[in-house]
């Protein structure tokens, strides 16, 4: 791949970009991968599976800016987008003008196009970073998703775009009409693309690109140009974010303005933000959860975007590394090997704790049901348990649990940190 | 760590999807519109009216097929057409077979594309698209297929009912037209210019523009080139908070003239406009609500009423979809085999509780019915919107508007 | 020419009204280097909280209680969320104000649903100003133009002429230096950004009833604000006014005159395609200046950021 070149400056590499050791990861998530659809058979599993696949290519590829370039951009979803809808198109000439195109290669042509769109972008956006960087992608992404609706002719107008994946070329004997080859296809770039993209972090310009994000003008004494560095992650960033959108293309058939606008560019935003923008597969975990409560909690209740919206400022709040750092946290105290002396606090915080989640939301959705569902039908069930919302002492129950096991998981906090101050204690050499 | 995460997602996941999909002999019908977000309000509105009209049209009545009862599932697509390609999805994965939806006719094409592709995909699990509210003219002209039934008269018929009235208003001689700046507001501008210049030649349209969908802040401006254009008249297909700013702007700005709408009622609007839209406001619609049609009609607006305090019966053609429904499947004797309930649903003569013979043509599976031009009155209003007092009251009635009219269908059956 | 009058007069007050957002958002800018993207959220509390109240007591109450009661709420999220976050650095900053503005529009729906508010001006000014050329302008917004006019004047007269503006323009560019000489800047910070949220709450009060009281009044608003800020060039306060005025009168003009880009691409000197369906720029013949109206700020902001990345009156780069 293209991308994987070595900057000239640091052609003395004595170490590979990957060993072995470091590939043993990635060979047991292809086997994952591969036994995923055995698991779960259904439709929508397949579907859900396939777009968490695409979330994760898109955050990883925005990852590229924001974690490792520190490029805050308002706007990404356009170079996804636009490799889209090119890749519709492609589908459209491949089914009535005869196009000669196998489809599992049609998302590197939509990298190709996020491509070409991230370099012409990316002269002048990336002369500088921070907020002017940050409000350009702003006003392209703005500029771009207006005229997705003006100019009918590429982008469709408000209907969008839409294919038949079914019309190519057999490959292998495919037709790709199942949901099933469709996975395995997904699930064939999200390993290339995510495999590209860490070797490309690992390359001296990846590397380049955290040193610019850190210290730029360190980075250019050392004789690097900063802004070339910010160019090529860019650019970097819009070639896979146009794969993600090719692989959309293949999945959904169909795209539209939505896939431009500026709650997509947010909400990879908060995705890659709440997995967390320090580590390589902090988009990747993000994005799953993402994916799934967006997908499945909305099954279960109206007010999903509140727990979301909730659960994304907890996160900004009180670990700004993201759910991977919470995890990474762990690390230290597991090698000092005091892992263990965290379990009983934290089993002892676990019961208040669950108890302060539920009844909070349920609270919430007592609330919620009490407010605005019709006359009548004042009977709601939460968690398998049928009652009346408007029952008096139901609300009281619930709110003395919700205070209650607040009010204990702020007393057993403190023991929790003792445990965590004394779990990373390093005794000092004597 | 990226491994269990996933195993422990997925295994959640598999657990939530199976639960929903618990084997009941119900009908279901999936309910795939907006549910949360900005338009989850008129979302809402559907829901609530499509419960209680399988409540009450179907359920109380002793079913259909001998006692099986409908049941609506709804899902929340978010007004997104990639999520209502997933919910879809998840709908069929569950076994439901029937899907209703309306709002926005970007997700209907997403929707009437992939119905088609599954159809033709998947023989032994297909499923009927029951679109109520989306009226784009092109998902019965050149995007049809035998899957999809309109229950909503569209976009040009609205517009062939309303130039009726409008080139009998002999008062009317110039006209401005205005609206969203995609598909819909289009085809509405395009019916308006057609349809007038058959009936009225001799009437000016003054002006005839489109702007940006829902990033208008304020529509003083509009305004108040409408008014120096000195229009007799105003016609518009805006919804949302789009027709609430362009109608207070104009109202603010001293317009008196009517201004024909095809949405601006309920979920909020009626209320809004109040005593100011008594006069000017008028709209295009099917379902005569007031004054009632019959007894029975009242009867269920007023349970309804009853039922959902906050919600209105904005959506009146939701009771023929499923009635009509309940019919075809009994028709068809069987609510697996779509193709016998389309068959059986195609040229179907059915008599709405609202008063109107509707008819679904077979050639493009458009519904021909009433259409009413409504003003916005407190005068004689039966049932109100947004407990407000004001609502809609027929002024004309156009019987079975555009019966013969020509469609670019070519209707494929399986 | 009189609707040039009335266009002028409707510019100014869509103008005015973007520069009670913009001054509150710029000053809370320029002191913590935070672009506050929940400022358009608290407009929108300060609208439905007017609404509540004036369902009770009337309009004129509300005037005065709802941007106090924001003020509050925005002082409440700078003590115990924002500072938080802000030893994090400036891009967790940002993004939660992100999430935060997304949270609020989730509260507002949960408290008061998902449809319009019927807001209403209040009955003493409902009524028409003046009339030109047919055209009626309300009294309501000659009110709105006063309204603005007085904050901006108080604004400025505090910024330049009191002890207390002194600090905080001292407390902008030095804090470290003024919390040595013995000032509280923590307290500075949350009453700037206390004071900067119920500016934007005024907006809200006063907006709502003409623009409209629903749950996505805060997004048609929200990005607009830093297109005007940034244009205006971060931390100016008279940039900021300037840039107000230059958006109103520019949206008010493109949305007023029917201008088609093919007309203009004729005089030019291009040659108009034969046939025109089947040009793969037929959208661009077809084109009018109004379709485009409310994304010339951004076009504008692009070109003023690639061209003087300090914006229009900016000093700084940021």
């Amino acid at each position: 791949m293209s991308v994987v070149k070595q900057d000239s400056a640091g052609s003395r590499i004595a170490n590979p970009l990957i060993t072995v050791s470091q590939f043993a990861p990635w060979f047991v998530v292809i086997v994952f991968l591969s036994l995923l659809p055995v698991i779960f058979t259904s439709g929508a599993a397949l579907t859900i599976m396939n777009q968490m696949a695409i979330t994760i290519i898109f955050a990883l590829a925005y990852n590229m800016l924001l974690g490792q370039g520190g490029m805050l951009s308002f706007g990404h979803a356009v170079y996804m987008g636009l490799g889209g809808f090119f890749c519709v198109h492609l589908m459209n000439m491949i089914e009535y003008d005869g196009l000669w195109l196998p489809l599992p290669l049609l998302p590197f042509f939509g990298g190709l196009f996020g491509l070409v769109f991230a370099l012409i972008i990316g002269t002048f956006s990336t002369r500088r970073a921070g907020t002017v960087f940050a409000m350009i992608s702003l006003g392209v992404g703005e500029l771009i998703a207006a005229s997705s609706i003006i100019v009918v002719v590429f982008f469709g107008g408000e209907e969008g775009i839409s294919g038949d994946r079914t019309m190519g070329p057999e490959t292998f004997g495919l037709d790709f009409a199942s949901q099933l080859e469709v996975y395995y296809l997904t699930a064939f770039w999200l390993v290339i693309s995510a495999l590209a993209m860490y070797l490309f972090s690992r390359t001296p310009v990846g590397r380049m690109a955290n040193a610019v994000r850190d210290n730029e003008e360190r980075a250019e004494f050392l004789g690097y140009s900063q802004r070339n560095v910010r160019f090529i992650s860019f650019c970097a960033s819009g070639f896979f974010a146009g794969i993600a959108g090719g692989i959309f293309a293949i999945n959904f058939e169909i795209l539209t303005e939505e896939n431009l606008n500026l709650a997509t560019s947010g909400s990879i935003l908060l995705i890659t933000f709440l997995g967390g923008v320090g580590f390589f597969v902090g988009p990747i975990i993000g994005a799953i959860v993402f994916t799934f409560l967006q997908t499945v909690l909305s099954l279960y209740t109206e007010i999903w975007q509140l727990y979301l919206g909730t659960l994304f400022l907890l996160t900004v709040m009180f670990f700004p590394f993201g759910l991977t750092g919470l995890i990474a946290m762990h690390m230290r105290p597991y090698q000092l090997g005091k892992i263990s002396l965290l379990v009983k606090p934290y089993l002892r915080m676990a019961i208040p704790g669950i108890v302060c989640v539920l009844s909070f939301s349920s609270l919430l959705e007592i609330a919620f049901h009490a407010k605005h569902a019709a006359i009548g039908e004042e009977h709601m069930s939460l968690f398998g348990f049928g009652f009346n919302s408007y029952n008096i002492l139901l609300w009281l129950v619930v709110l003395v649990l919700s205070i209650g096991s607040g009010w204990l998981c702020k007393r057993l906090a403190v023991g929790v940190r003792e445990a965590w101050d004394e779990a990373n204690f390093v005794e000092p050499r004597s | 760590m990226k491994k269990l995460t996933g195993i422990i997602l997925g295994t959640v996941m598999a657990g939530m999807l199976a639960s929903t999909a618990i084997a009941a002999d119900n009908i279901k019908i999936a309910f795939i519109d907006p549910l949360s977000g900005g338009f989850a309000a008129t979302g809402q509105d559907g829901l609530a009216q499509y419960r209680f009209a399988a409540e009450e049209l179907v359920n109380k009545t002793g079913g259909v097929l001998g006692g099986t009862k409908f049941e609506i599932v709804p899902f929340d697509n978010k007004i997104s057409p990639k999520e209502s390609l997933i919910q879809l999805q998840v709908a069929i994965d569950q076994g439901i077979r029937f899907i209703a939806q309306g709002n926005s006719s970007g997700v209907a094409h997403a929707i009437t594309a992939a119905v088609k592709k599954h159809n033709k995909r998947n023989p032994d699990k297909r499923v009927l698209f029951l679109n109520y509210s989306a009226v784009d003219p092109a998902l019965t002209n050149d995007k049809c297929n035998f899957w999809h039934f309109r229950f909503d008269a569209n976009a040009d018929i609205k517009m062939d009912a309303l130039t009726d009235i409008i080139s009998a208003n002999k008062d009317i001689k110039k006209i401005y037209l205005i609206g969203q700046d995609y598909s819909f507001g289009k085809a509405v501008a395009a019916a308006a210019v057609k349809y007038l210049g058959q009936k009225r030649p001799d009437v000016e349209i003054v002006g005839n523009e489109l702007h940006p969908i829902g990033k208008v802040k304020d529509f003083t401006p509009y305004a108040r080139k409408i008014i120096s254009s000195g229009a007799d008249a105003m016609i518009t297909g805006n919804w949302g908070s789009d027709m609430v700013g362009l109608g207070k702007s104009m109202i603010a700005a001293g317009f008196k003239n009517p201004m024909y709408t095809y949405y601006a009622a309920s979920t909020g609007i009626t209320k809004i406009f109040g005593a100011d839209g008594k006069g000017p406001l008028k709209l295009v619609g099917e379902g005569q609500i007031n004054p009632p049609a019959s007894d029975r009609a009242d009867a269920y607006a007023k349970a309804y009423k009853a039922k959902y305090p906050d919600n209105d019966l904005g959506q009146p053609r939701i009771a023929n979809v499923i009635e009509m429904l309940a019919k075809a499947i009994d028709k068809a004797g069987t609510a697996s085999d779509m193709v016998a309930v389309g068959t059986a649903l195609e040229g179907m003569e059915h008599d709405s509780i609202w008063g109107s013979k509707i008819l679904m043509r077979a050639k493009d599976h458009q519904a021909i019915q009433d259409v009413h031009i409504f003003g916005h009155t407190d005068e004689g209003v039966a049932h109100d919107f947004d407990n407000s007092g004001f609502g809609l009251k027929v002024e004309n009635t156009v019987k079975m508007a555009s019966a013969d009219s020509a469609t670019t269908c070519k209707m494929e059956r399986p | 020419m009189s609707l040039l009058l009335v266009n002028l007069l409707d510019g100014l007050v869509t103008g005015l009204l973007l520069f009670m957002l913009c001054s509150g958002l710029t000053l809370i800018f320029s002191m913590m280097g935070v672009l506050n993207f929940a400022h358009a959220s608290f407009y929108m509390l300060g609208a439905y909280f007017a609404y509540q109240i004036s369902t009770y007591v009337g309009f004129w109450p509300g005037l005065i209680l709802a941007p106090i009661i924001v003020g509050l709420a925005g002082a409440l999220v700078e003590r115990y969320g924002l500072r938080r976050v802000h030893k994090f650095g400036h891009v967790p900053e940002l993004v939660f104000t992100f999430g935060l503005a997304l949270l609020i529009e989730e509260i507002v729906q949960f408290f008061w649903g998902k449809s319009h508010m019927a807001y209403e001006p209040p009955a003493l000014l409902n009524f028409t100003a003046l009339t030109i050329a047919g055209n009626g302008f309300p009294a309501y917004k000659v009110f709105m133009i006063f309204m603005a006019m007085a904050i901006f004047l108080v604004l400025l007269y505090i910024l330049t002429r009191t002890r207390v503006g002194l600090i905080i323009q001292a407390a902008l560019s030095y804090p470290e230096t003024v919390q040595n000489l013995g000032h509280n800047v923590p307290l500075v910070f949350m009453g700037v950004f206390g004071v900067g949220t119920a500016l934007a709450g005024v907006a809200g009060v006063i907006a709502g009833p003409t623009l409209g009281t629903f749950p996505g009044m805060a997004a048609v608003l929200g990005s607009i604000v830093f297109v005007t800020i940034v244009i205006g060039g971060l931390g100016s306060l008279w940039g900021a006014l300037a840039a107000s005025l230059l958006i109103g009168w520019l949206q008010t003009f493109a949305a007023s005159y029917n201008i088609v880009i093919g007309d203009v691409l004729v005089a030019v000197g291009f040659p108009m395609p034969v046939n025109l369906d089947d040009s793969a720029l037929r959208d661009l013949w077809t084109l009018t200046v109004s379709q485009i109206g409310p994304i010339l700020p951004y076009l504008l902001m692009v070109l003023v950021l690639v061209i003087r990345p300090q914006g229009l009156f900016g000093k700084r780069e940021t």
